[in-house]
């Protein structure tokens, strides 16, 4: 009883995980149409961000902030190079995976090849019933719920969420009603970045990340996106829950 | 975009400054009839205007004019560059030559209506006001009052007429001066077409709005509007008065099936 109810918190989380990550993909194909193979990349960086931040004495919660915000602005610099000019699909593909093997590349100068953690914010674990839970997992849960619901929200309620959905329904459409689409495709550039940052930091103090882990994030990322159907995000974030399960609690072995 | 006139759709300000016109009169009883009709003032004016599709020329060397409130309709047929031309105007391509001079703000319904499928009728119809200052919709559902029961329902699960209501209903949030149309009766029954060419024409007479019609149905478009052009392969060959095009016997040949019985 116990060790299920272990599996189920774990399970769970990491569900959540890979619905961060499959939603920042989801929303940057859709607005997009750009198949983002960076996606992963985001939640290395932004975990080594924050990594960095807390060694250097941030405080916990201000670090975990500044490398969210900063898995935007990455986005929102690869959406730049990806979308700005007029590429076909195939060769924006190619891009993201370039961008991709540049941030490892990057990753790996900066931070070296070992791999990293820090200690989340939870603190002591904590024992329930001979349950061992690190509160990381709570707060990965319950973090990632507040945010996927609050970003649902704002897509599915927002005047802006609605003209992404325009973009991404219609987008000549879109343009004939004087919505910019290169800007709102930036904007779901952002949003992915900071969901995938945000999956990073999250995860880090539970699963040591090294500088060539992006791909296997991105990989479940994607998986857990094309289980749940790119073009129907309530979906996928069941897929996401139930995801967990097909990889039989082994995520993150590859790195 | 130099080849535009400043002041025109580019700017959200735009809209409400100059002209007074918009869609305020459309929910009083009191018909706003303007001052516009005739008026002479140009509200769009093209000339020369050439586009290229790679090395395909579909536009070569085309001009036009509509002026304040007056229906101006645009007939050719099919491949003439009807639909090149007015996505020309509202800017979704660009032209190798020529000048595009709107003095007011142009609102453009695609051809086949182009719209957000999977988004209601009234997030439709708001998404239009983009760039607009107001996202009021009450002016349109006065103007189409069976959108109104359909606000809620999908745009995409709406029968032709309904969605081509919504399609210029979205383009009218965006208080346009000028509205072009394209294929107003594509697909359409002709009860629905007679219904919608009356909302343009009360639209026309309340408010000033000025229209340029594209029309398979030649017939239809000199009925409604009192000057064409008339396009062929990216050439106007005919201008003139609706009447005086209706007798013409090359356009009765080409467009309207022969002459006239009376
Ligand atoms: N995207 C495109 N690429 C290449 N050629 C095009 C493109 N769009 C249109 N054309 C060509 O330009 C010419 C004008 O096309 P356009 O769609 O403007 O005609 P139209 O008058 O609107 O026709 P219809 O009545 O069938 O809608 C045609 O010869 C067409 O084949
Ligand atoms: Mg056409």
């Amino acid at each position: 009883m116990s060790a299920f109810l272990q599996y189920l918190v774990t399970g769970v989380a990491r569900g959540f995980l890979f619905a961060l990550l499959a939603t920042g993909f989801v929303v940057i194909h859709r607005v997009t149409k750009v198949v983002n193979f960076a996606q992963g990349a985001f939640a290395v960086l932004g975990g080594f961000i924050a990594y960095s931040l807390l060694r250097a004495g941030i405080p916990h919660g201000v670090s975990e902030v500044i490398a969210v915000l900063a898995a935007a602005a990455i986005g929102l610099l690869f959406g730049a190079v990806t979308i700005l000019g007029n590429m076909s699909p195939i060769a924006s593909l190619i891009t993201t995976i370039g961008l991709a093997i540049l941030s490892e590349a990057v990753a790996m100068i900066a931070w070296g090849t070992t791999p990293l953690t820090f200690s989340g914010i939870g603190g002591a674990d904590i024992h329930v019933a001979g349950v061992y839970l690190p509160k990381q997992y709570l707060l990965l849960i319950g973090v990632s719920m507040v945010v996927l619901i609050v970003l649902w929200l704002v897509l599915d309620r927002t005047y802006i969420g609605k003209g992404m959905t325009a973009c991404a329904s219609n987008p000549y459409a879109a343009k004939l009603s004087g919505i910019n689409v290169k800007r709102i495709g930036l904007l779901a550039f952002a949003i992915g970045g900071a969901l995938g940052g945000l999956g990073g930091v999250l995860i880090m103090p539970l699963f040591p990340l090294t500088y060539d882990g992006d791909v296997s994030l991105a990989i479940l990322g994607f998986a857990a996106a094309i289980v749940g159907g790119l073009p129907r995000p309530r979906a996928r974030w069941w897929a996401c829950l139930r995801d967990r399960r097909a990889d039989g609690g082994g995520l993150l072995v590859a790195s | 975009m130099a080849f535009l006139a400043p002041g025109d759709r580019a700017g959200p300000g735009s809209v409400d400054g100059h002209t007074g016109l918009g869609l305020d009169g459309l929910g009083s009883t009191e018909p706003v009839v303007t001052k516009a009709l005739g008026g002479g003032q140009t509200v769009l004016s093209v000339e020369d205007l050439v586009v290229r599709y790679g090395t395909a020329v579909a536009l070569e060397s085309v001009s036009l004019n509509v002026e304040r409130g007056e229906m101006v309709a645009l007939i050719g047929a099919n491949g003439a560059g009807k639909t090149t031309l007015l996505n020309a105007l509202s800017g979704m391509l660009v032209p190798s030559a020529g000048r595009i001079s709107c003095s007011g703000k142009l609102a453009h319904v695609p051809e086949g209506r182009e719209l957000f499928a999977e988004l209601s009728v009234d997030d439709n119809l708001r998404l239009g006001a983009w760039k607009a200052t107001s996202r009021d919709t009450s002016p349109i559902y006065a103007l189409f009052p069976k959108l109104d029961k359909l606000a809620k329902r999908r745009a995409g699960g709406l029968s032709g007429g309904e969605q081509q209501m919504v399609a210029i209903g979205r383009a009218l949030m965006a208080r346009p001066d000028l509205l072009a149309i394209d294929e107003l009766s594509q697909g359409l029954a002709p009860n629905i077409v007679q219904e919608l060419s009356r909302h343009l024409i009360r639209l026309n007479l309340e408010t000033g709005l000025s229209v340029l019609l594209v029309e398979q149905n030649a017939r239809l478009a000199l009925g409604l509007c009192r000057r064409a052009y008339v396009l062929d392969t990216g050439h106007v060959v005919r201008e003139g008065l609706s009447s005086q095009l209706l007798d013409d016997a090359s356009v009765q040949q080409a467009y309207l099936g022969g002459p006239l019985v009376s």
